[in-house]
């Protein structure tokens, strides 16, 4: 025994446990998944058959051929949103660049698929915008048409990826880097093309891959515009529709998975070696001109018109909740409240569960994200790294591929007392819910971890604090922003998750309120109710991003304040 | 802040302690007695292994492979840190941010479950100790670099530690407040009368400050002795020219009739105190700037003196004195001339003679 070991037992028992928790709920669904994919369905024996068998069908040809165009497509629609805005806030003196932030966190707010259907309805062939362009030009625009609406939909929800990282790239150029450059000769799209562009370029990547990995594993967006023809909605109605023996839903399961880890991989490319932290201390990103009056008039017009698109889906959404009939017209025939009190009546259920879940896994999330953050950086446990690797490789398994796995390994465990498959039992939904968050929490509890100086535990241990205590009273009290921050983040996504919910409420009393959103907008009538519900998620996850914000910055103040004061001169 | 401090002082015996971070030696057969109340200091550049001795003593870093730590008579190479009763107070302080200083200095009678009546007494005197009773309130950020250095040096010496160990405190302070807060410390020490290690790779501020120190370098200790000891008794080259400037020169030794000198293969020659060395030892001698008397060359030679010739080939004012560099033969000694307003100077190329005080050379093995 000696004095690193000592103080290792209660680490090394909790890894065990978060190692196994890990590896059932993870690792062994996802490994099932690829297995059965290789597997003969009659034999059992491993084969290629099923692979050959999906690419001899024309369906999943196209299935495949549009899943990958839709992917390519958003990020280039995404790109034309975020280039001209990052270039705004990171150029100019621009009074919009707080509304351009704003933007930044609304993908957080809503999911693409509950403003699909609020977004056909204002842009469909039918909808407010064709009708109006209709009406002054005698054209329609097919914005909604088939493919193109889920392209439209997902580069409007998931543009900010790209506007967060590119800025963020952008932002950390130091002035000096342009300096030198034109000190040695370079100027205007010279200095651009050779220093800015590759220096911004990670970010680009990172922020595209994300995009791409993002769209190519949605399965609530297709679903709800009513486009079949992908590899996710696939997935899906083959499960659900032939049973979980059919073959095809996990080959596919296996292209999703492998895209995702090809698109992850790439931008760990693109970032590899690259963290040009450029910045120098007291020097500021690039330099930034004042706009002449009709190019500031031209900015705002920008920044309104991706704004309004951007909050499009919002708009559409609250109409949709308060209209009577919408159908042919551009606005709604009357406006009435009739829509939210039948959620109330009926659909509390949907509302409490979506509470119940996304609370239950955001804290399952914290607690084992806090858990891993500290082992992987604090001890020397030798496989520290792989619980590290296995907590954040949940981000390259589509929400698809998780219910697949989950509803093929655990529906034959009987859970004891309820007798119930495991399957089938809400508490699974919990369980799918914290591993597809845990990657976030965790990223948000290792930096955090990361703020807190070693030596402020050793401080403690030296004054006679045991290595639990220490964490107690000063690693997660210092912790205690990123935490809040990991838990909002994991509570406000799997709030509205629908890829892996919708494989695994069992009955109609277990189900969140994605899984309601989705079934009300499966008919006309229940559009409504359906956008009210929808509105309802909206405010949820509004008010909890928003607190967790104001928590974030207070604690901030408070520490820190003459560093606030400095860092705000 | 015991009645009899000098009673309860304890000392640190470090017995053959070899350590090293994962395959790279840190500390290699380090052997050391610090006595009780004494104020020691680990002197030594950066990577020496200074810091990793002290931190050895308070329990952080790696389990050394070899060797026993003891506070006073107490074995404690095995126990955690928290186990271990030291004081130590970090290079950047270690102020938990989202404690009030009060609450910071409480933590470790806190820990140590004292009654709360106490802990309030007892953290109003440490503070009052450190003059900060009326930041009580602040939280760290609140307080300058000096303010936030007493608040870390009252939470140690709170819990009234057997020893206290300084890691470098100074270091994070503007040159002025860094003499200021040395005298506060080696005032409060004297007060509390604490054995205390203090590591620095200062060699002024080891100087000013201990009783005795030991020189690191590589992970081993080079020489332990009083500050003016190893400025005068340097016993190798790296003490010697650690501990402040030096001229050193390498040359053999020569016995002629009954007369030992030290010889260069350019033609110095310094008579020595025939001793230890074997004829034809290979030596070095030192020469420290102060000991080296410049003048021109037409200047007689001064009683009991060796007179070199040389040349000026740079000069730097200091304020206080001048440096001259001159060439003589193969080697470039650095002498120092005392300044004063009016003073005539040595240009560069101005043929000078050295006047070197036989006294004062040290002859040491290469």
């Amino acid at each position: 025994m000696n004095a690193l070991s000592r103080g290792q037992f209660g680490p090394r028992a909790l890894a065990v446990v978060l190692g196994l928790f890990l590896l059932i709920f993870l690792v062994v669904p996802v490994v099932k998944v690829v297995f059965v994919a290789f597997q003969d369905p009659n034999t059992g024996a491993l084969t290629l058959i099923n692979f050959v068998d999906f690419f001899n069908t024309s369906l999943f040809q196209e299935s495949f051929v549009n899943s990958f165009y839709v992917a390519a497509m958003s990020v280039v629609l995404s790109s034309i949103f975020a280039l001209p805005l990052a270039y705004f806030t990171t150029r100019f003196n621009f009074g919009g660049t707080v509304i351009i932030q704003t933007l930044g966190i609304v993908p957080l707010i809503m999911p693409p698929f509950v403003g699909a259907v609020a977004m056909a309805l204002l842009f469909g062939g039918n909808g407010s915008v064709n009708l109006l362009i209709d009406e002054w030009f005698g054209f329609t625009i097919p914005f909604m048409e088939g493919l193109n609406g889920v392209i439209f939909v997902e580069s409007v929800h998931y543009f900010p990826f790209i506007l967060i990282n590119l800025s963020a790239a952008l932002s950390n150029i130091d002035r000096s880097m342009e300096e030198s450059a034109q000190n040695l000769g370079a100027s205007g799209l010279r200095l651009f093309r050779r220093i800015v562009f590759p220096l911004a370029m990670p970010g680009y990547v990172a922020g595209a891959s994300l995009v791409f990995l993002k769209v190519f594993d949605d399965l609530g967006t297709p679903l709800l515009l009513n486009i079949n023809n992908m590899l996710a909605p696939q997935a899906y109605l083959r499960i659900t529709s032939i049973g979980i023996s059919d073959p095809m839903g996990y080959v596919i399961s296996v292209i999703l998975v492998a895209c995702s880890l090809l698109a992850l991989w790439t931008s760990f490319l693109a970032l590899k070696g690259k963290d040009y932290a450029t910045v120098q201390k007291g020097g500021g990103g690039l330099s930034k001109r004042d706009l002449r009056g009709w190019e500031k008039t031209a900015c705002y017009a920008v920044v309104i018109f991706i704004l309004l698109l951007v909050l499009s889906p919002h708009i559409g959404l609250a109409l949709l909740s308060f209209g009577t009939v919408w159908s042919y017209s551009v606005l709604p025939d009357a406006f009435t409240w009739a829509h939210y009190a039948t959620v109330f009546d009926t659909s509390m259920g949907y509302i409490n569960n979506t509470l119940l879940y996304a609370g239950l896994a955001a804290l399952i999330d914290v607690i084992f994200a806090t858990a891993i953050a500290y082992i992987v950086w604090r001890t020397q446990l030798s496989w520290r790294k792989w619980l590290d690797f296995a907590a954040m490789g949940a981000v390259a398994i589509p929400g698809v591929v998780i219910g697949i796995g989950y509803l093929r390994t655990f529906y034959d465990f009987n859970v004891p007392v309820i007798d119930k498959p495991l399957a089938t039992w809400w508490v699974i939904i919990v369980v799918a819910l914290a591993i597809r968050r845990l990657p976030y929490a965790l990223r948000a509890c290792v930096a955090a971890l990361q703020q807190v100086s070693e030596a402020l535990e050793e401080a403690a241990e030296n004054l006679g604090a045991t290595k639990s205590r220490t964490v107690r009273r000063i690693v997660v009290p210092l912790m205690s922003g990123g935490i809040l921050a990991g838990f909002i983040t994991s509570f406000a996504t799997a709030s509205v998750e629908l890829s892996a919910t919708i494989m695994l409420v069992s009955s109609e009393s277990d189900a969140p309120l994605a899984y309601g959103i989705y079934e009300f907008m499966q008919s006309a009538s229940g559009r409504g109710p359906g956008a009210a519900l929808g509105i309802i998620a909206v405010i949820i996850v509004g008010i909890a991003t928003y607190l967790s914000h104001r928590f974030i910055e207070r604690r901030r103040e408070e520490r820190t304040p003459e560093i606030a004061v400095t860092a705000g001169a | 802040m015991s009645q009899h401090p000098e009673a309860r002082a304890v000392g640190v015996t470090i017995d053959d302690i070899t350590l090293s971070f994962g395959p790279t030696p840190v500390l290699k057969n380090v052997s050391l007695v610090i006595e009780p109340g004494e104020f020691f200091t680990f002197l030594g550049p950066s990577g020496s292994g200074k810091s990793t001795l002290l931190r050895l003593i308070a329990g952080f870093g790696p389990v050394p492979s070899t060797g026993r730590v003891l506070i006073g008579d107490r074995e404690v190479t095995q126990l955690a840190p928290w186990e271990r009763n030291v004081g130590l107070v970090f290079q950047n302080y270690a102020l938990w941010p989202h404690m009030t200083v009060r609450k910071n200095v409480a933590f470790g009678l806190e820990e140590r479950k004292t009654p709360p009546q106490e802990i309030r007494e007892r953290v109003d005197a440490a503070l009052d100790l450190v003059g900060l009773l009326k930041f009580a309130d602040r939280r760290p950020s609140q307080l300058s670099g000096g303010q936030q250095q007493r608040v870390a040096l009252a939470r140690t010496i709170v819990v009234e530690p057997q020893i206290l160990l300084l890691d470098e405190p100074l270091s994070n302070l503007d040159a002025n407040l860094r003499v200021q807060m040395r005298r506060e410390i080696h005032d409060l020490q004297r007060k509390l009368g604490l054995t205390t290690i203090f590591v620095t790779h200062d060699q002024e501020e080891a100087n000013t400050i201990s009783d005795r120190m030991a020189v690191l370098n590589a992970g081993t200790i080079q020489q332990v002795g009083s500050p003016m000891a190893l400025y005068d008794e340097p016993v190798n080259r790296f003490v010697a020219s650690f501990l402040g400037t030096a001229n050193l020169v390498n040359g053999t030794l020569e016995r002629s009739s009954d007369k030992a000198q030290f010889c260069t293969t350019d033609g110095i020659r310094i008579p020595v105190v025939d001793g230890e060395f074997q004829t034809g030892a290979e030596l070095v001698a030192l020469l420290r700037p102060q000991c080296l008397a410049i003048s021109t060359s037409e200047a007689p030679a001064f009683e009991g003196t060796v007179r070199l010739e040389g040349k000026v080939v740079h000069r730097e004012f200091l304020g206080s004195l001048l440096r001259y560099s001159v060439s003589v033969g193969e080697h470039v000694l650095v002498v120092d001339d005392a300044h004063q307003s009016g003073h005539a100077l040595f240009d560069l190329d101005n043929s000078v003679s050295l006047h070197l005080d036989r006294d004062q050379v040290r002859v040491l093995a290469r």
